[in-house]
């Protein structure tokens, strides 16, 4: 016999999905079947459950090859590592819960760790212009029921978060909003002709990198003052129509992804699109909302913010945080050779920094807390596998709205495997006895 | 063949990407997901190949060997996207301009056939640049 689990949140992407049902096996030991997700959710829980899953720790030997350890082994190891290290970097965070996050910022705090999270690499140039000008945000429970007017700037959410469109933005009918998709406008600004920008009202094919011309010649056009004939690949006229739709709208709100975060002008993108914002409100209600990537990139961001006062980037090596993205930010750092280990959870820089980065990760001691075997397991000196936090694990998550939801647990854990905050406890634990506090 | 062409590269998400990360990143899936370039039709035949050859991109910061495919979602002439992933990684510009944000998107690349290359696993190509 089965049973299903109902009201499942996704561990995926910030989008949190929390509608999902879970077939599991009677004595809650075993995934059958996943329901409500996309197909990139529904592959995260399946995969939980796959034959060849590692459930031990495992440590490099010499010749580069692997031998198991146990947890204890691995946390000895861990804790030397950081104890030892002038300026260790703690890298990752955002798979995994708040709680597991709160217990590596004592750690962070303990040893004077450079302490950054994946936002690091997508939207950290965000966080840096919400410092500079602020944000006027609001949460997804208000576009569903408010939004007539949905922009999705330089990203894809039919790829990066396939159920965005459907559960908050586009499809589903609200208390103002009782037409669904025939009462909203969708706005797609992409250089590329993605599967979003084929459903959109209108598509900006902008030329790529230059998204700052184009937010800057919306500017003018709310002001009704005079355009060059074509901007960054746009007529003019295109502009002005835009720009008189979005005033008019009852309640809009931009959606803006990597394409504006990770081109050049970076954190300047986002200033000048929360200038936009700011601008439509003179005339009608907007919202600008970043498409956080990792399920709870946005609680590591919330959790450091209360902590430290800053949500990524964090220096404790002087006794005190500090934050200067450029030079407390984990690929300058590591390009810099400014770093002596390196500690990554709930993340894989090993596929997703520049390869030079990930060159000098090679170079120094890595421990790798991580269910999955990944691009860092290369470089690591020491594997350390987990439960899946929202399959096997519960624990807080933020939404990319940095609304709170609860993880559930749907399936015990393979037997013996421990979850990231036990582990980083047994750690915690050593480097107090090591530091005799 | 062996024509050479110049482009400017940006990567990002794909569905595919995603599914075959979750799948693990170790699987062949995933480097057939994340190891190829989509490129506009007009620059495959600029190259004179058909699609599915190998060729070699490089930056100024690296080089790698995807598979050539014409962009599941279309690209224009000019623009070359190669999936997130180790493979993107080897060629994208790393500064960060002081905001910690390396440059994923718009890097000048040179793409040229190699069919005789050969698409690493994502483990093999950090394997491989290390070796270097």
């Amino acid at each position: 016999m089965s049973k299903i689990i109902t009201d499942v949140v996704c561990p995926f992407c910030g989008t949190l999905c929390d509608d999902l049902e879970v077939t599991v096996s009677d004595d809650g030991k075993k995934l059958i079947d996943v329901s409500n997700a996309c197909a990139i959710g529904a592959m995260k829980f399946l995969h939980s459950q796959a034959d060849d899953r590692l459930t031990k720790p495992r440590m490099r030997n010499e010749d580069g090859s692997w031998r198991d350890v146990s947890y204890e082994e691995a946390a000895d190891f861990s804790a030397k590592m950081l104890a030892n290290s002038k300026k260790p970097l703690m890298y990752g965070w955002s798979s995994t819960n708040c709680e597991a996050q709160s217990v590596g910022s004592t750690i962070g705090e303990l040893i004077g760790a450079q302490m950054d999270n994946t936002a690091t690499v997508c939207h950290g140039t965000t966080l840096i212009a919400v410092q500079d000008v602020g944000v006027p945000s609001c949460t997804l429970g208000e576009v569903k029921n408010r939004a007539d007017m949905i922009i999705y700037w330089g990203g894809n959410p039919a790829h990066a978060h396939p159920r965005h469109m459907s559960r908050y933005s586009m499809y589903p009918r609200g208390f103002f909003t009782a037409k669904g998709h025939r009462g909203r406008t969708l706005v797609v600004v992409d250089p590329r002709d993605t599967d979003s920008a084929s459903i959109a009202d209108i598509h900006l094919k902008v030329e790529q990198g230059r998204d700052y011309e184009l937010l800057s010649a919306l500017r003018v056009a709310f002001r009704g003052e005079v355009l060059p004939d074509v901007v960054a690949g746009i007529p003019k006229e295109k502009i002005y129509e835009v720009a008189e739709k979005m005033k008019k709208a009852r309640f809009g709100v931009i959606f803006f992804g990597m394409g504006v975060t990770q081109t050049l002008s970076k954190n300047h993108n986002i200033d000048i699109a929360i200038q936009v914002t700011r601008d439509l409100n003179e005339y009608t209600k907007f919202s600008i909302m970043p498409m956080r990537g990792h399920y709870n990139v946005t609680g590591s961001g919330e959790v450091w913010g209360w902590q430290f006062g800053f949500p990524f980037c964090v220096d404790l090596s002087r006794g005190f945080a500090r934050y200067n993205p450029g030079e407390s930010s984990s690929n300058d750092l590591l390009v810099r050779g400014e770093v002596d280990s390196v500690f990554v959870i709930g993340s894989d820089p090993g596929a997703h920094f520049p390869f030079g980065s990930v060159k000098k990760m090679n170079e120094i001691p890595c421990v790798c807390v991580d269910p999955h075997i990944t691009p860092t397991t290369v470089v690591a000196d020491l594997h350390v596998p987990v439960a899946f936090v929202g399959v096997e694990v519960g624990g807080c998550a933020y939404r990319m709205d940095s609304v709170p939801i609860e993880t559930h647990k749907v399936v015990d854990a393979p037997e013996g495997m421990i979850t990231d905050e036990e582990f980083l406890n047994m750690v915690l634990e050593r480097l107090q006895k090591i530091k005799g506090v | 063949m062996a024509e050479k062409i110049e482009l400017n590269l940006i990567s990002g998400r794909t569905i595919q990407q995603g599914v075959s990360m979750e799948a693990g990143k170790e699987k062949p899936a995933y480097r057939d997901a994340c190891g190829i370039i989509e490129l506009n039709a007009a620059d495959i035949k600029k190259l004179g190949i058909w699609q599915g050859t190998n060729v070699r991109v490089t930056s100024l910061h690296g080089t790698v060997v995807v598979k050539a495919i014409e962009g599941l979602q279309k690209v224009d002439e000019g623009m070359g996207w190669i999936p997130m992933g180790p493979w993107a990684n080897r060629v994208i510009d790393p500064n960060t301009y002081s905001t910690g944000m390396p440059t994923f998107k718009g890097v000048k690349v040179s793409v040229t056939p190699e069919p005789s290359g050969k698409v690493l696993s994502s483990l093999e190509v950090i394997e491989e640049g290390l070796a270097l």
